[in-house]
């Protein structure tokens, strides 16, 4: 019982680490977090990066380690997860809304393989028009792609479809 | 040669061709031709080296090697890997597109073949890069098929850049010792079957983009032996320059 109750806290923890490029989105929402566990060493984290070569990896996991460590007042050790690769469908679709409401277009959702299209056919996320286009896949950072909006003339981000 | 000693070579020299092209693209950052492409480079750099970065760590934790930011700084020339291609300076524009094009296809290709590997550390890696590796090859294709049909001098340029770059790119599949090996314990397809599927990837751009593709008479190898160019000396010279200050420093 008591185990349960200090995972729900860790999750509850977790829920306030925010990543550092997208601060609205907890690494929670961001399907960052691959496996919990508690023994008598402390608490175990694994997590996975969204882009092999994401910068903010040890940040991230440094943020992790300091607020578990704080909230649960217990020693936590955070990995990254080697045996799964992190791809966009693990978004949640709260997170999706957040990113929208942050001016980023949220990736659509695949079915295993990423094509063209579903990159190219982004809504903008101010006015929710079709007529965008793409103006180059990278953006303010790895994660991000460039799109214009026709309808209103603005320049948007969208968080990139991954497989 | 062992098979183990095989699996390093490979991963040295998919790894080294990343670390310096990587440094390379990463020369495009603050020249791009227009913001979008300055961004695209610089992001492209740190893909690769952070490709880099991870297979340099699958030498550490499976073999035994050293770690990974020593050995991308402390080696001798001799002793990389990379192909003479990756060396080249950027050059013009349209080369370092060029070399974007053929390069990342040419990576897209070994990453997909390495994706069923039996190697578990680069089969699971690969699983990752190719995803990744979409966006280098969507950037590539867009640009190559918007300057050749941008005007007469545009594609006469993409041509030239394409003669140019073609052989070099020939030295990407340059064959290796352990090659047979490889191919038999099914840790990928070897250097030739990697060739013809870049072909077949590589041709509907080069055809759309009305490009004629040269004939491959005279791939340039030595690169895979320790053998390379002076271009290499003095990138890894600017590359390790602060690295060398103080080797032990903590990041």
């Amino acid at each position: 019982m008591q185990t349960i109750t200090t995972l729900q806290a860790v999750y509850n923890s977790l829920e306030h680490v925010m990543d550092p490029e997208i601060p609205v989105l907890s690494v929670l929402e961001l399907g960052m977090i691959t496996d919990v566990k508690v023994d008598i060493e402390g608490v175990h984290i694994k997590m996975i990066p969204t882009f092999a070569a994401c910068p903010a990896v040890d940040i991230i996991k440094e943020n992790i380690k300091n607020a578990v460590e704080r909230d649960l007042q217990m020693p936590a050790f955070v990995m990254v997860d080697k045996e799964v690769n992190w791809n966009s469908n693990r978004l949640t679709n709260a997170a999706k809304e957040k990113l929208r409401d942050f001016g980023i277009a949220p990736p659509a959702r695949h079915e295993g393989e990423v094509s063209v299209d579903l990159l190219i056919k982004t809504n903008c996320p101010h006015c929710g028009s079709e007529n965008t286009y793409l103006r180059s896949p990278f953006g303010s950072t790895l994660c991000r792609a460039l799109h214009f909006c026709r309808q209103c003339g603005m320049m948007f981000e969208q968080f990139k479809p991954l497989s | 040669m062992q098979l183990q000693q095989a699996i390093q070579e490979l991963i040295t020299k998919m790894a080294d061709d990343e670390l310096v092209i990587g440094h390379r693209n990463s020369e495009w950052t603050g020249l791009g031709p227009v913001m979008e492409e300055d961004i695209a480079f610089s992001s492209m750099a740190q893909d690769k080296i952070g490709h880099a970065w991870a297979l340099y760590r699958i030498l550490q934790e499976s073999f035994g090697g050293t770690d990974p930011d020593q050995f991308a700084f402390l080696r001798n020339a001799r002793d990389y890997r990379c192909c003479h291609f990756a060396e080249m300076p950027i050059g013009s524009y349209e080369f370092s597109l060029m070399r974007h094009f053929l390069f990342d296809h040419a990576e897209t290709v070994r990453y997909q073949s390495l994706s069923g590997s039996s190697f578990t550390p680069l089969q699971h890696l690969a699983g990752k890069v190719k995803g990744e590796l979409k966006y280098h090859t969507l950037h590539a294709d867009a640009w190559i098929i918007q300057l050749c049909t941008a005007g007469k001098d545009s594609r006469r340029r993409m041509q030239t850049a394409l003669d140019d770059c073609f052989q070099l790119a020939g030295g990407i599949f340059e064959p290796g010792e352990g090659e047979d090996l490889l191919i038999a314990e099914q840790i990928y397809p070897g250097e030739a079957a990697l060739y013809q599927q870049w072909l077949n990837n590589i041709s509907p751009v080069i055809e759309k983009a009305g490009l004629t593709l040269p004939v491959l008479t005279a791939p340039v190898y030595g690169g895979r032996k320790g053998q390379h160019t002076q271009y290499l000396q003095q990138l890894l010279e600017e590359m390790g320059e602060v690295f060398r200050l103080d080797p032990e420093a903590t990041w």
